[in-house]
């Protein structure tokens, strides 16, 4: 365990971002930054990946349209900031980072088409992208086949563990445990309601919460519930809620479902200033459409809220906002996919190639000291370490940080007891 | 699971429920209505319905955008001038595309569907141009939230009681329109014998015209409705036309009554279903129903005649 | 020779060469195993699209869930894969080694009892054509025995598309769920996933392509084919006749169920992967739109259109994924209202002709045993 988050405040990089996000227009006025002072193409590059003597090429492949394109336009604004922060500050082993960007339709077999394009045609030597379960599993293979590597932005469900992936986001008992202990000790919480949308997150997720909840928190679960993906329609799952009268509604609803879901406990007289609903699956980006009024007083479970006080997240949050407008809001995993291109740039640093196996190996330890979150380590199975947050949604669609966990908290995609 | 509650809670419960399965099936109705009109009186499927729906839920959002910004002070009472704005534009829109399009194809009414088809996918792309990929929230009038306590554990949804009234009404306008007004007598006409109609001077471009526009606008109306219940997005339309389809072929799709009908037995069973199983297997088992009925009867509950 | 000349008269025994020697030759030579293992998969759609000139050209049905049949085919040929790729030492990390990985994340210990019999590849392969087969039957059956057809038999196969998704969504510890069935490594022991194996793979594709377009180009020739154009222009009159309608609209139903279900099965082979998203209404009626594309009356256009439009989807959406839909809607609404008979018509209306001319011109002898051309009979129908 390891709590030194702000350490990293002084360190020389910490400048140079500074340099790069705070002053952005100012680079233009400045020398832009010369590119090809690296160390030779032929010792950094050993598998013919697209690297020149000035330029390195990583792929950037979520949904810009379909259903998911809601979702994963915070990523592929986030990661833009990234590669652009690490161009200005000098870019990677003294290379420009050039992407190209695919889109992937919301379709899983289209993630695993252009992920075979982004490695074999275009030899790209990293790719940010996929936020859906569904869209990894399809990528998965093709990653491991063509032996590329991929940085995963979305809290999963865990159950997974990849040479060839690097997830930034939390897996399951990241983001649920904490959460569960704390509300079991703030509210005295004992008997827990879940409802979910129908597909494998929500339902690992809710896996190992019943167990948490059943085993260590010794509470009972009085409901489990799921709908069919885009389904709009809850008023009789709210009516059981309020047979049942849990001492807290647990949610990982997703999509338009979320939206749903909200206006319809609103509009059932469910006060959620009074009844305690902890939700896994909403960032600021989903109240964005559901409305802060429908959804203030519930407590979300993640990692970041924009509204975190630390100095790396008040350098991130203007940077990010001078870039996509004042509009725009930054959840979770947006935070998590401006992650990506740091760590690989750090890790490039670190194996001093580009390389995917040195990479891979390289990977374990990784530091990031500037992360918007505050401080996060790769772990030896390529997650995340990183703590637990428990914030409290509020009327302008903020988060209002309520509880963090003082250590970070290890990553453990198949957790003992819990499967 | 009923053990442990008094008499009392579980009459409560048993109401709103009932409750829950009326909105559904107002909802239901809501959704269907255009798509029946235009299907059956012009024999069209369209299959933009749900992208009509989404421009008038945008209307709605764009409508209250511009009461917060210039007149607050009448922001309780904008929903209702949204709803009109919402069934002019999806209407006037609705028209706009039988005259561009739908009307070069009534003879092949297969390909409409196509096309169709092909205008949903330009009107989905063209929201998320102009709206932007992101979900939008649309804020209500306080008066429209919360719940109304009929007694101490009875509570039913506003928003529900407003979508049931609204469908009630929409309802009977639209039969009134249909089956009592010199319009709908055209209308009718057109449907039996267009030649016919034609030769005793009747604008049977017209009537077309109008019907669609119709259908088109009454879309807009609940796409208007559904942004207290539902999400608005570029997408969003696809959540609902699933089960507009559904209501619609199950009733047979010639008749009002047809739908009225399939929208009253679909959201019953899925409901009562929903409350004694879980939700996704509710859904299950209802179309499993569904594809049942329509195998032993696939021209629908109430159709009369269905030869192509 | 004699044979084929009056299988295929001149113009589609051209259609037939330069497709050949596109598909055998020029492509293979041309693409890297990429492009090629992509060209595989759009030739999946046209089997469905060569099922659809047969049901929806020639017969004047509609149908919108050919998805389901290309799903059936494909989750059959998935099915085998995946528990070949679940063998105990795959799946050692499971809590119940040798079931697929799925099952084990739903808490499903044992394998389904309908798994079982696709262990065996005899069995698979028999359900790829049964399975869909017998559904499109008992469908058809249902439909067309009570004469509902048109718009009508279009939406409810719809229905149906929708319903299936939804119900292999819902059951995802015995379909995978929204995930599908990912990963998918070896046919008997032979990997599918190196270059020399996507290269075989397209060969096998290609060959078994040809066999449906044989098939089909048969029942067109045959008094079958020829009913079937009568009975969309005239039911009655064929019904008066004495025919049974309704048997000739089923037996062509569950023939573009088949091919569908072929095309499905090399999707699995081709891709490594199978997912609802190739069950529901979208793809089904992406389907109809290469048809649509190619020519509703032609097969070799069928093929061409499955080509053609995926080639725009792919180029598009890697340079302008905006633009694709509006592309992609434009060229439906094009097709529809400009070009009903869609490329094959275009060719037969004003390339054709042109053609025709100078070789007569050449051979000072008139083309006229050619004159009647497959796609030019075929006016739209309804």
């Amino acid at each position: 365990m390891s709590d030194e988050p702000n350490k990293g405040l002084q360190s020389p990089l910490r400048r140079k971002l500074l340099m790069g996000a705070a002053a952005l227009p100012l680079v233009s006025i400045l020398p832009r930054p010369s590119f090809g002072a690296g160390p030779a193409t032929a010792t950094v590059n050993t598998t013919g990946l697209a690297v020149t003597d000035t330029e390195v090429t990583v792929g950037i492949l979520h949904s810009a349209t379909g259903t998911m394109a809601i979702s994963e336009t915070g990523s592929i604004q986030a990661e833009k900031l990234a590669i652009e922060q690490i161009n200005a500050a000098g870019g990677v082993l003294g290379r420009k980072i050039k992407f190209i960007q695919e889109d992937g339709a919301s379709d899983w077999p289209t993630f695993a088409e252009k992920a075979k394009k982004l490695l074999v045609n275009d030899k790209v030597a990293a790719i940010m992208g996929c936020w859906t379960s569904a869209s990894r599993k399809a990528v998965l293979p093709v990653v491991e086949q063509y032996n590329g590597m991929l940085y995963y932005p979305t809290f999963y469900e865990g159950l997974e563990q990849s040479k060839n992936v690097i997830y930034t986001g939390q897996e399951a008992t990241q983001q649920i445990l904490a959460g569960l202990n704390w509300i079991a000790k703030e509210k005295g919480a004992k008997s827990f309601f879940f409802i979910g949308s129908d597909y494998i997150w929500p339902r690992t997720s809710n896996k190992i919460a019943r167990k948490h909840v059943e085993n260590v928190l010794k509470g009972k679960v009085v409901g489990e519930e799921y709908y069919a993906l885009g389904s709009t329609q809850f008023n009789s799952v709210i009516n059981k809620i309020k047979l049942t009268k849990p001492d807290v509604i647990f949610t990982d609803v997703v999509g338009g479902s979320n939206v749903a879901f909200y206006k319809q406990l609103k509009a059932a007289g469910v006060d959620l200033s009074k009844q305690a609903l902890l939700t896994i699956s909403v960032t600021e980006d989903e109240i964005d459409g559901i409305g802060g009024e429908n959804i203030a007083g519930a407590y979300a479970c993640m990692k970041y809220f924009q509204s975190l006080d630390n100095a790396n997240n008040k350098t991130f949050v203007p940077a990010f906002k001078k870039m996509w407008g004042e509009k725009t809001v930054i959840g979770d995993v947006t935070q998590a996919g401006y992650l990506g291109p740091w760590l690989w740039k750090l890790t490039c640093e670190k194996a001093g190639s580009f390389d995917v196996d040195k990479i891979a190996a390289a990977s374990p330890g990784v530091e990031f000291k500037e992360a918007p979150e505050g401080y996060v380590r790769i772990h030896e199975n390529h997650h995340l370490w990183s703590k637990t947050r428990v914030g409290r949604a509020k009327l302008d669609g903020q988060f209002e940080l309520i509880f963090e966990t003082a250590d970070l908290i290890e990553p453990d995609p198949f957790p003992k007891g819990y499967q | 699971m009923f053990g442990d509650y008094s008499i009392g809670e579980l009459g409560s419960i048993f109401v709103m429920q009932g409750f829950a399965g009326l909105i559904l099936f107002s909802v239901y109705v809501l959704m269907a209505l255009g798509l029946a009109i235009i299907f059956g009186q012009m024999g069209v499927i369209n299959m933009a319905h749900g992208e009509f729906m989404i421009l008038g839920a945008y209307v709605t959002w764009m409508t209250s955008n511009l009461f917060q910004s210039y007149l607050p002070g009448l922001f309780s009472g904008y929903f209702f001038l949204a709803m009109m704005l919402a069934f002019l534009a999806s209407g006037a829109l609705g028209m706009l595309v039988e005259w561009g399009l739908i009307r070069h194809l009534y003879k092949r009414p297969l390909d409409t569907l196509l096309a169709t088809w092909g205008l949903s996918l330009i009107l989905q792309q063209a929201y998320r141009s102009v709206f932007g990929a992101r979900e939008v929230g649309v804020e209500l009038p306080q008066w429209m939230l919360g719940s109304l306590k009929v007694t101490d554990s009875i509570e039913v949804p506003i928003n529900g009681i407003f979508v049931m009234g609204l469908t009630v009404s929409i309802t009977c306008a639209v039969a009134y329109v249909i089956y009592k007004s010199r319009w709908g007598r055209q209308v009718r006409a057109v449907v039996q014998n267009r030649i016919m109609a034609g030769a005793v001077g009747i604008n049977t471009e017209k009537v077309d015209r109008y019907t669609f526009g119709l259908g088109c606008g009454i879309a807009g109306v609940a796409g208007s409705a559904f942004t207290m219940i539902g999400s608005t997005g570029p997408t969003s339309g696809q959540l609902y036309i699933v089960d507009t389809f559904l209501v619609v072929v199950f009733g047979g799709a010639a008749s009002l009554l047809g739908t009225i009908a399939s929208a009253f037995s679909i959201s019953q069973t899925q409901s009562t279903l929903e409350f004694f199983t879980s939700g996704s297997m509710a859904k299950v088992l209802t179309l499993l129903a569904v594809v049942g009925i329509l195998m032993l009867r696939p021209q629908g509950l109430f159709a009369l005649k269905v030869r192509k | 020779m004699i044979i084929t000349s009056r299988f295929f008269n001149r113009s589609e025994l051209i259609g037939f060469v330069a497709l050949a020697l596109v598909l055998v030759v020029i492509l293979p030579l041309s693409l890297d195993v990429f492009r090629l293992n992509l060209v595989a998969k759009y030739l999946t759609y046209a089997f469905v699209a060569i099922g659809l000139v047969l049901c929806w050209g020639y017969g004047g049905i509609l149908s919108l869930g050919q998805g389901v049949f290309f799903g059936l085919g494909g989750y059959c040929m998935a099915m085998f894969l995946k528990l070949e790729a679940s063998s105990v030492e795959n799946t050692k990390i499971q809590s119940t080694p040798g079931i697929p990985d799925f099952m084990d994340w739903n808490q499903i210990t044992a394998l389904p009892l309908f798994w079982q019999p696709f262990h065996s590849l005899t069995f698979t392969v028999l359900a790829i054509i049964l399975v869909p087969g017998l559904f499109a039957l008992i469908i058809g059956t249902a439909m067309f025995k009570r004469r509902v057809g048109g718009t009508y038999f279009a939406i409810i196969t719809q229905a149906v598309a929708a319903i299936l998704t939804i119900l292999i969504v819902g059951q995802q510890g015995y379909t995978g769920g929204i995930n599908g069935m990912t990963d998918l490594r070896t046919l008997k022991g032979w990997d599918i996933r190196p270059d020399h194996a996507k290269i075989i793979l397209y060969f096998f594709e290609v060959f078994l392509l040809f066999g449906c377009i044989f098939i089909a180009q048969f029942i067109r020739l045959t008094k079958l084919g020829r009913i079937l154009v009568a009975m969309r222009e005239q039911e009655d009159r064929v019904r008066f006749s004495g025919y049974s309608v309704a048997n000739f609209k089923i037996f062509a139903f569950c023939m573009a169920a088949i091919f569908a279900a072929i095309g499905g099965a090399m999707f699995a082979l081709n891709v490594g992967f199978m997912s609802p998203s190739f069950v529901g209404i979208v793809p089904s009626i992406e389907m109809v739109i290469y048809t649509a594309v190619g020519g509703r009356m032609s097969i070799f256009g069928a093929v061409w259109g499955a080509l053609l439009v995926n080639f725009a989807k792919t180029g598009l959406s890697e340079s302008f994924p905006q633009l694709w839909l509006f592309g992609l809607g434009a060229l439906f609404i094009a097709v529809v209202l400009a070009f009903p008979n869609g490329l094959s018509g275009i060719w037969a209306d004003y390339v054709q002709p042109r053609i025709d001319r100078l070789l007569a011109l050449r051979k000072s002898k008139s083309g006229s045993p050619w004159a009647g051309n497959s796609v030019a009979d075929g006016a739209p129908a309804e």
